[in-house]
């Protein structure tokens, strides 16, 4: 059984004129267990909605959407935050470090509403990233590259089976962008998660073996042609 | 441990809205702490002030003067009782003791008051407690010019055993000439906390005979302290003096008649219990408007922990700590500002009377009111907490939130 199997997904906004916009509407996808994809598209083509989608962070007006065999439809919010916090990791483009916390103490709220914040946990993936040093800084004591390595480590601080990637590597000095990315992947497969990022960079995209035009696999963005 | 370090971290972002607000509650709780106290202080103490007698009489005017004049030592007396009324009291049934009282003199602005020794067996600052002298002095002797100061009034003055003096005429601030009659200062008082401490106790027949007083009236005093063996006694000296008799003032019993004073004076309590709440309402309402307004700047910081999977009820939990933790903050260090104006309010209050208050003794209510303001605390980050629990995370994920 995939690890997330997605049908005949859709999501639309209300527009400011009181038309419904479909901003998402896939048919179908699956991504395997510890899998690693990257999905292609535009800025505003949807994909970060269907992250949001995949996360529970957002409920879809229709389809069917398992993750890990739950069905996420049918679970209620608290369901949602729960199996997001104990079964997802999520790297947001600009890493969405909470700035009044430490390095350790982000990666430990990672793990706080799921399994239980473990120090020594966190102390050793942030080690792995190359932070052994940076245990007690805050994110405006660090580099970009220092934040999206802390924001990896939180992603994973929960043993999710399933990391979700938002333009990545978007913050980064392109320089950087090859071994930011190699090392998202490397720890992904060490914790034995799946990997399912999103990007419009052509760099990025080329380090993939599996590819998915997002373009393609959605139908949407298309303004409804009936007001709400 | 998750909670209480975003509490944490949350007081700490917002460092300074979180200390002026807890100053605001610190503020409303000391205020609310003295009024609350001072007024249950003042009516268990003033009505404790009696020195254990039960009633006074005097010349016929108002109990409260002759109760005010008699045993906290501030009014004038309204008048004289000849000698034989004295001796009637003391006679009557029912009367365990009468001790008369002459005032009319003063030194360096505290009341002289001429009694017996009587006074000194009988007065009891507490059950069971009597007046006692400082080691290296004594009781003064009926009939020689000698005086024992209260504690209050020796602390002031400066006065020890061994000093003299002569008192003036007159009572503090209107005083007169001074009297020829050196005095002898044999004891001061340990402190009784009682309107005995600010007094210059000297022998009743140093005022009854003092230089310059009409001799015709020597043997008049201004008031007799009673204590009575039963209340039946107390009823019935009240008919005898103040219904069929109409020349003198049955005061009985002190308490009740201290009541009726504080009576007379709770507007003042409710208007000063009325500021105490505003101030309470503006410190809760503060708090409230504090996070609320922060809501706005924390928006992307609780979408980002809902990311990391914090249920709505979480971080509404997460908001009414807070609030609660500033409110105990703010009662924390409205323990010190109750403790600063409890010792102002007392030591005026001490100064003016004589009776002591104990800041740290008395009602539940100065347990139970800053367990009260930390739950109200709490109550008012309700509001702010359901603005978190509403926040639409996906909304407030971008970077430009």
């Amino acid at each position: 059984m995939p690890l997330l199997e997605v049908q005949s997904l859709k999501k639309s906004f209300l527009g400011p004129d009181g038309s419904r916009h479909t901003v998402v509407d896939v048919p179908e996808f699956t991504l395997d267990d510890r899998a690693q994809v990257a999905l292609r598209g535009e800025s505003g083509c949807g994909k970060t909605t269907f992250l949001h989608l995949v996360a529970g962070i957002l409920k879809p007006d229709s389809g069917s959407l398992r993750v890990a065999g739950h069905e996420l439809t049918a679970l209620s919010e608290s369901q949602r935050d729960r199996l997001r916090a104990t079964t997802l990791g999520y790297v947001f483009q600009t890493f969405n470090l909470l700035p009044g916390y430490t390095c350790l103490e982000n990666v430990l709220l990672g793990m706080a509403f799921g399994p239980g914040a473990d120090r020594a946990q966190a102390r050793a993936l942030l080690e792995r990233m190359g932070l052994a040093d940076r245990l007690h800084h805050y994110p405006r004591q660090l580099s970009s590259g220092q934040q999206q390595r802390v924001a990896v480590a939180r992603a994973l601080a929960n043993r999710p089976r399933l990391v979700l990637a938002d333009e990545p590597t978007g913050n980064l000095d392109h320089r950087n962008v090859g071994a930011a990315l190699a090392l998202i992947r490397e720890v992904c497969r060490e914790h034995g998660a799946a990997l399912l990022l999103v990007s419009h960079d052509s760099d990025v995209l080329a380090l993939f073996e599996t590819v998915r035009d997002f373009h393609t696999m959605n139908r949407g963005p298309m303004p409804a042609q009936e007001p709400a | 441990m998750t909670l209480p370090l975003i509490v944490a971290k949350s007081l700490r972002q917002h460092a300074l809205s979180t200390a002026v607000t807890a100053l605001s509650i610190a503020l409303a709780v000391g205020l609310w702490l003295t009024v609350w106290q001072v007024k249950e202080q003042a009516q268990t103490t003033f009505a404790n002030a009696s020195l254990g007698f039960d009633a006074v009489l005097g010349a016929r005017g108002s109990k409260l003067q002759l109760v005010l004049n008699a045993v906290f030592h501030l009014e004038s007396s309204p008048g004289n009782l000849r000698g034989e009324d004295v001796e009637a009291v003391q006679r009557a049934a029912g009367v365990e003791a009468a001790v008369p009282l002459a005032v009319g003199d003063s030194y360096g602005g505290w009341r002289l008051v001429g009694t017996t020794l009587d006074f000194f067996r009988q007065a009891e600052p507490a059950p069971g407690r009597r007046l006692a002298v400082r080691t290296g002095g004594r009781l003064f002797e009926p009939g020689f010019q000698e005086a024992v100061a209260g504690s209050l009034a020796a602390a002031n003055l400066g006065m020890q055993p061994g000093d003299e003096f002569h008192p003036a005429h007159g009572f503090a601030g209107a005083e007169g000439h001074d009297h020829e009659e050196t005095y002898l200062v044999v004891g001061v008082l340990e402190p009784s906390n009682t309107p005995a401490d600010r007094v210059i106790w000297i022998p009743l027949e140093g005022i009854q005979h003092m230089s310059g007083h009409d001799p015709a009236t020597a043997s008049d005093v201004s008031a007799v302290l009673v204590k009575l063996l039963t209340p039946v006694a107390g009823f019935r000296l009240d008919t005898h003096y103040n219904q069929q008799g109409h020349r003198l003032t049955w005061a009985w019993p002190i308490g009740r008649i201290v009541a009726e004073l504080f009576a007379k004076l709770a507007w003042l309590e409710r208007v000063l219990e009325l500021v105490a709440y505003l101030v309470a309402v503006v410190a809760l309402g503060s708090v409230l408007a504090s996070l609320y307004s922060s809501m706005n700047e924390r928006r992307h910081e609780i979408a980002i922990l809902r990311a990391l999977g914090a249920r709505r009820l979480t971080l509404f939990g997460a908001i009414v700590l807070e609030s609660g933790a500033i409110a105990a903050l703010g009662v924390l260090a409205g323990g010190l500002v109750y403790a600063a104006l409890m010792t102002v309010a007392s030591g005026f209050i001490r100064a003016e009377t004589g009776v002591l208050l104990d800041p740290w003794t008395g009602s539940g209510t100065l347990f139970l009111a800053p367990l009260l303001m930390i739950l109200l605390g709490a109550a008012a980050g309700l509001v702010p907490a359901l603005k978190a629990y509403r926040n639409p995370v996906a909304e407030n994920l971008g970077p430009h939130q």
